[in-house]
């Protein structure tokens, strides 16, 4: 039963994602529709992260992440190199942890 | 079209080490969870390495570990999957070009590697950073995966050293780069309204996808301002 279901997740999960790449992929594509597909990641990576910021199952909470983004705000605004906004992001939320 | 500065190669791949270190520690706790859940190892490391996406994965031992049978979890495990196709979507255009590669690449298609490709300016910097992040992400996934359903507890919770915080800190200065095109802004705003309003009520992952309809006010607004 497990075996079965590990299984069938591989391959709904591959389905999902190959379901792009294979169809669309290589094709040409219209002005119109390259410019919605080009703008496809930006609310959903937005989405993503305020939720992995302040969602908790069900609730919306706010903890030391919330701060740990803020700090990761400032540092990409002020153009930070990439390891140092997640590292400084980490240290944050760790550090307000490890006080509270 | 793109704004975003060009990387050299090298930052990408300090990036993409940087991102699969981080999952992998987040691979282990999957492995101890998997295991505890009533996985054996092999399921564990067999999981990872070919549902290889980790909110899925977590959601479907989490089910398994609060008394719910292997069917029953893989009703949130799917949900969670959705989102990935969106992504391979919005990838479609930088996969490599023949189609028994992109058919291996879109195994790849997850949140990190979507963050980094569509960080990059170049469709060439696009790929390398997808495969580069793709691959690390995989071998830190899957070799914590194993070492977390080998050694078993014993390991801490990754969020004391911070470590739940180093995503969306890492997704965001992906993301900025991207906010820079036309209704970008407007279409991460929405997303973000509309996933926030849904946690309360809609089932783990169903925010996330639903935020794709950001994408609406985001075309209309950039369309407004090219007149």
């Amino acid at each position: 039963m497990t075996w079965a279901a590990l299984l069938a997740l591989s391959l709904v999960s591959y389905a999902l994602k190959a379901s792009g790449p294979v169809l669309a992929g290589g094709r040409r594509l219209g002005p119109g529709v390259r410019q919605t597909l080009d703008l496809v990641a930006v609310p959903l990576l937005a989405a993503l992260i305020l939720v992995q910021t302040v969602g908790d199952g069900h609730r919306l909470v706010l903890d030391a992440r919330v701060p740990a983004l803020a700090v990761a705000a400032i540092l990409v605004w002020r153009r930070a190199p990439f390891l140092v906004v997640v590292l400084a992001a980490a240290a944050t939320a760790a550090l307000l942890r490890a006080l509270a | 079209m793109d704004v975003a500065i060009p990387r050299p190669a090298s930052e990408i791949v300090t990036r993409a080490v940087g991102i699969g270190v981080a999952v992998g520690v987040y691979g282990i706790s999957f492995g101890v969870l998997a295991v505890a859940s009533g996985l054996s190892p092999v399921q564990a490391c067999v999981m990872s390495m070919l549902v290889f996406t980790g909110a899925s994965q977590f959601a479907f031992v989490g089910v398994l570990a609060g008394g719910g049978g292997a069917l029953a979890a893989m009703g949130p495990a799917v949900m969670l999957a959705v989102r990935n196709a969106a992504y391979g979507l919005s990838l479609a255009s930088i996969l490599p070009p023949r189609l028994r590669d992109r058919a291996l690449a879109a195994h790849l298609v997850i949140d990190e590697t979507t963050a980094m490709a569509r960080a990059q300016s170049e469709p060439d910097a696009a790929r390398r950073a997808f495969l580069a992040t793709g691959v690390s992400v995989w071998v830190f996934w899957n070799a914590g995966t194993l070492a977390g359903a080998l050694l078993g507890g014993g390991i801490g919770d990754p969020s004391t050293l911070g470590l739940d915080a180093m995503f969306p800190a890492a997704f965001l200065a992906l993301l900025a780069p991207q906010l820079r095109r036309p209704g970008a802004p407007v279409a991460a705003a929405a997303g973000v309204v509309i996933a926030l309003a849904l946690v309360p009520f809609a089932p783990a992952g169903v925010p996330i996808i639903a935020a794709l309809a950001g994408v609406v006010p985001g075309v209309l607004t950039a369309r407004g301002v090219r007149g």
